[in-house]
């Protein structure tokens, strides 16, 4: 059952790859329109060594970006709930920076911030992709403290402190956590957007190589980037479900049918 | 113990769920309030626990209660479904600053009370309904309050669970000789645990009438199948009827 679910999708990866191949070379497509499997694989090896590095700075940068996002998403969610009224005064503004698209700030945002450090305007639009789901989902979980367990803490005279780390905390949780997987994704996006945006020579990450390859019609090379790209938000994706099931294992409803 | 009087509530927004109730109990008695849902029991235990503000009217506990001196089980168990049963009975212990070592003694004590004590590190969703609420009267019980309320906690479960928790609840009550406010719309169990039952009708909320069960205490041996049971869930039926009309 278990070995099903992992070897199923690697089949039909597999397959589709042979397809793929097969296709190309029958087709005699040329490789700067679609370059087969074994030449992505090829330009892979050829270059690793400037992608690995392109990879792990675009990596450094979503990683910075997602670990801020979580830190003020979850702090200032827990202000929310602690005034009703530095809710209502801020809520909105981050309302207005989710709903504008992040590629129309963008020039702005490389302006103002990127001019001597092109790094920080990247990282600075990371972060707004990846900033909002934090801080709605985290602001929803600490509401949805059970009321009967809210009673209780006041039948027995808890301080806010108590009511915030006992129950509000752990309650928020399993929100926090569903909206992390969320914006690890997003964090890596939003550092993919900012490099294009950024444009060329401001910064070596994945988006960079893609555009580069793709200027000197080296089709391969693109695949290859793209395929770490893909590679990357697989791995964040996995580590935060396992991070997920790790914390939630033994007590939420939805882990209920893997057993206690 | 506790004396309520001339007490209303009005909720904002107009529904006035409480109006002219007056009600005593003595310390160590065991007092049910029965009515049809909607009628108000539980905004009046509510108010009796101080976790909502009366409109109108006077609530006195003699002595005055301390925080930690009244336990409270809710319709639902209201457990932390993150923590196991033992840190859940020690939830009061822990608001109050209690030391490590004695809440685990002290929860542990009280777990045994309620018949879990080989539950002490299962958590709740994988106990029963009636263990659960077996775990949150352990709660109740475990900054050893003279004071028990309880709303409905027995009203999910099913009959037998229900019987058996009943005849445990006047044991444990009995032993500790608590003051028990126990608010149910069932007739049969209203008469099975209290020594008196206050009937209540609603829009507006009050009382209107109550009964005294002329019975031991400790209900005898199949005091549930007697003659003296049957007439009294009668006569109340026949009340109940008459009020809501
Ligand atoms: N927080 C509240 N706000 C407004 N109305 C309420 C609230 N709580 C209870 N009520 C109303 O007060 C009445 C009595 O409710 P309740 O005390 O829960 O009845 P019972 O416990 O007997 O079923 C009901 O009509 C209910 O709708
Ligand atoms: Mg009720």
């Amino acid at each position: 059952m278990k070995a099903a679910r992992i070897l199923s999708p690697i089949l039909v990866v597999l397959m589709a790859l042979g397809l793929w191949e097969a296709l190309v070379r029958l087709w005699q497509v040329p490789a700067f329109v679609l370059p087969a499997p074994s030449a992505i694989w090829r330009a892979l090896l050829e270059d690793y060594a400037s992608l690995l590095v392109s990879a792990w700075m675009t990596l450094r940068i979503s990683i910075t970006a997602f670990v801020l996002a979580v830190a003020g998403g979850v702090s200032l969610a827990v202000l929310f709930s602690q005034s009703r009224a530095v809710e209502m005064a801020l809520f909105p503004l981050a309302v207005i920076l989710q709903v504008t698209p992040i590629v129309a700030i963008a020039p702005l945002i490389v302006i103002w911030a990127g001019i001597d450090n092109p790094n920080r305007a990247l990282l600075l639009m990371a972060w707004i992709a990846a900033f909002f789901p934090v801080l709605s989902n985290m602001t929803l979980g600490l509401r949805a403290a059970d009321h009967g367990l809210l009673d209780l803490y006041r039948l027995y005279g808890a301080s806010r402190w108590q009511v915030l780390t006992q129950i509000r905390l752990p309650s928020a949780l399993p929100y926090l956590l569903s909206a992390m997987k969320i914006s690890g994704g997003l964090s890596l996006i939003g550092a993919v957007v900012a490099e294009f945006v950024a444009g060329s020579g401001a910064s070596m990450g994945l988006a960079w190589r893609i555009m580069e390859s793709g200027n000197r019609l080296q089709i391969a090379k693109m695949f290859a980037a793209l395929l770490l790209l893909s590679l990357l938000g697989i791995a964040i994706f996995f580590c935060l479900s396992a991070l997920e099931s790790l914390l939630l294992r033994r007590w939420h409803e939805s882990r209920l049918e893997q057993g206690s | 113990m506790l004396t309520i009087e001339n007490l209303g509530k009005v909720f904002p927004g107009g529904t006035a769920a409480l109006a002219g109730v007056s009600m005593q109990m003595a310390q160590g008695e065991i007092v049910s309030l029965l009515g049809p849902s909607g009628c108000g029991k539980s905004t009046l235990l509510r108010i009796a626990a101080g976790l909502i503000a009366p409109s109108s009217g006077r609530v006195e506990w003699t002595p005055p209660l301390e925080k930690g001196g009244i336990g409270v089980v809710f319709q639902d168990p209201t457990l932390m479904p993150w923590a196991n049963s033992r840190r859940n009975v020690e939830t009061p212990l822990r608001i109050a600053g209690v030391g490590a070592r004695e809440r685990h003694a002290r929860a542990m004590e009280m777990l045994t009370l309620v018949g879990l004590e080989n539950f002490s590190e299962a958590y709740p969703r994988t106990l029963s309904g009636g263990m659960k609420m077996r775990v949150s009267i352990a709660r109740a019980l475990v900054t050893r309050p003279p004071v028990l309320l309880l709303d409905e906690p027995f009203a999910a479960l099913d009959e037998i669970t229900r019987q058996q928790l009943n005849d445990d609840l006047l044991e444990i009550c009995g032993k500790a000789r608590l003051s028990v406010l126990f608010v149910t719309h069932s007739a049969a169990e209203a008469v099975y645990l209290s020594e008196r039952i206050l009937m209540m009708r609603a829009r507006p909320g009050a009382i209107v009438n109550e009964i005294r069960i002329n019975a031991p205490a400790r209900r005898a041996e199949g005091f549930r199948h007697s003659p003296q049971f049957a007439a009294y869930c009668g006569q109340i039926s026949t009340a109940l009827r008459a009020a809501a009309a």
